[in-house]
């Protein structure tokens, strides 16, 4: 492989990359050190970018179409991802992933109509490159979608789905076999663009029928596939930097689909293939039109309330991300840790939309980490707790996840807010959260309801506090 | 014939194994910002869009790699730019005082 200085050189730059990659990751996995491993990795990029651009042989036209693409591509998406609001994050992975997927189906159609003598190996690579490129791409952009509310956050779902998905990754099968098996022509070309288009078809037609609640273990799923389609196009091009980080990425993000799938109590191939939309259609009370009762309060009676309890947590969800509350909710707590309450925050697996957005958000605006408690931590806290203030914050506090078989939920590890003396919840309005279910808790003898934006409100309370 | 493939795909076994082990006991608080990280990581693939527009004899292939190139960039310094965001909201608490700025 090493023939000749140059080639030495650009190997020993991609193993130095690969070390730089290795130790950001093991640094991105630990709380101290995350920011640094994010930026070791980002070194470890650089050198493999710049070791890259010593090929040989290559037209100086297109170095010049290299460095442009990449001030292109690289600057608007580091500007883009430098003005999105912290609440957009989710939707910023998803659509950064979807590139990458692209990437690489682009780079395997590329690679496979470039080159005139292939082996079976490299055809083997090529193919799967762009199959699994090609699902992550659509994938990705309709998580994108869903997230950014383009697509509304319900299943999406055609007749027979499931025959036609299962149709495609036959046809998928036979093609790799045809494509890999007939000489390297003009017919077999053609046939991976056959593929490159089934399998384009196939990452919508899989992710779309995913309801929007089940989006973080996708866009994990789909994270880790663009690594192996990155590690495979690796293969394919004798690139072992590809090959390292490519399938570094693969494998951690396989575990943290694990993970996360674990924290919302599903199993991977249920949110993939899952029940959660065609339950949800059965006969769970999702919009019946049936008017429970609920009690509707005032800031100042909530700001009472509150001054005068002895233990208050705090359970935010994705409207106070939304509101961009974050910043209100910390001078509450604040205002109420002067008077002597305890505050605490529960803090869900997925609250927000993805496991460790709230905390991001939360610790954006200074909350102390020590204030922040997981979900097992805190749950036994509620029933002596006086006040559990529940700020756009649904489905994670149905307590139909608990106690309901029939809810298209049921079996999700929820706060057990209901558990609290009295229940305070901020909500806009009685629309019901992303999975689209009517939560019970809303209707509870003990829950009073604060309608309006959460900001808005909660900076209600903090004046209010402050008079009670 | 194969052999660089095969010798690619050892690699690729060791660095799943490698992959999970390091990523091992993260804690949930950083599973975002890891995804993210992850996510930029795997824009290595921008390598591959620059060796196809590199060795493009085409217009055609230009136009390919081009797109690979700039998608590819983009998924490199997106993703590394919003993760750097998401993490810079943990400095500063119980800190060790100007020694995480560099």
């Amino acid at each position: 492989m090493i023939d000749d200085g140059r080639q030495a050189i650009i190997d020993i730059a991609y193993l130095i990359a690969a070390v730089f990659f290795i130790f950001g990751l093991k640094f991105l996995s630990s709380p101290k050190q995350a920011r640094r491993g994010n930026q070791l990795a980002a070194v470890g990029m650089g050198i493999a970018i710049l070791a890259t651009f010593l090929s040989r042989g290559w037209e100086s036209s297109n170095y010049i179409l290299i460095i442009v693409g990449i001030l292109l591509g690289g600057g608007a998406a580091a500007w883009a991802a430098r003005v999105v609001k912290m609440t957009a994050m989710p939707q910023m992975t998803a659509i950064y992933n979807g590139m990458g997927g692209a990437t690489a189906a682009l780079v395997s159609l590329g690679e496979f109509s470039h080159k005139t003598n292939i082996g079976t190996g490299e055809k083997v690579a090529i193919v799967i490159g762009c199959i699994i490129g090609s699902i992550s791409f659509t994938g990705s952009m309709v998580a994108f979608a869903k997230l950014q509310e383009l697509l509304p956050g319900k299943p999406i779902r055609i007749a027979n789905q499931q025959m036609y998905n299962l149709g495609a990754a036959a046809a998928l099968v036979i093609l790799t076999i045809l494509t890999v098996s007939l000489d390297h022509n003009t017919t077999s070309k053609g046939l991976l663009w056959v593929i490159f288009a089934i399998s384009l078809a196939l990452g919508l037609s899989l992710v779309l029928p995913i309801g929007g609640a089940d989006m973080p273990v996708v866009i994990a799923i789909l994270n880790s596939l663009t690594g192996l389609a990155a590690a495979v196009a690796g293969l394919a091009l004798d690139n072992q930097a590809m090959v390292i980080a490519g399938a570094l990425v693969g494998a951690s993000g396989s575990y943290l689909t694990y993970l996360m799938a674990k924290a919302m109590n599903r199993s991977v191939l249920n949110v993939i293939f899952g029940s959660w939309g065609a339950e949800a259609a059965g006969g769970s009370p999702v919009g019946t039109g049936e008017q429970l009762p609920i009690r509707e309060t005032t800031a100042d009676d909530v700001a009472v309330q509150l001054a005068y309890a002895n233990k208050v947590i705090i359970v935010p969800g994705y409207g106070l991300a939304v509101a961009q509350a974050q910043h209100a909710v910390r001078e509450l707590a604040d205002e109420l840790q002067e008077r002597g309450v305890d505050v605490k925050y529960a803090i869900h697996p997925v609250a927000g939309r993805m496991p460790g957005h709230m905390n991001v958000l939360l610790a954006e605006a200074n909350v102390p980490y020590e204030d922040l408690y997981e979900m097992e931590q805190i749950n036994d806290d509620f029933p002596s707790t006086d006040v559990a203030l529940v700020i756009g914050a649904n489905d994670v506090t149905n307590p139909a996840a608990r106690d309901d078989k029939s809810s298209p939920i049921y079996g999700m590890p929820i706060l057990n807010v209901d558990e609290a003396q009295n229940i305070v919840v901020l909500k806009r309005s009685m629309k019901s959260g992303y999975a689209g279910i009517e939560n019970m808790l809303f209707h509870d003898p003990k829950t009073s309801m604060l309608f309006g934006d959460a900001k808005t409100s909660l900076s209600n309370l903090v004046t209010a506090v402050k008079e009670a | 014939m194969d052999n660089s493939v095969l010798l690619g795909i050892y690699v690729f076994l060791l660095a799943i194994f490698l992959g999970i082990e390091l990523i091992g006991r993260v804690p949930a608080t950083l599973h975002t910002p890891l995804m993210s990280g992850t996510n930029a990581i795997h824009g290595i693939v921008l390598l591959g869009g620059m060796v196809v527009l590199g060795e493009a004899d085409t217009w055609w292939l230009q136009l390919i790699g081009f797109l690979a190139v700039v998608l590819g960039a983009a998924n490199v310094f997106g993703a590394f730019v919003v993760t750097d965001r998401m993490l810079e909201m943990f400095k500063g608490r119980k800190s060790t005082p100007g020694a995480d700025k560099s």
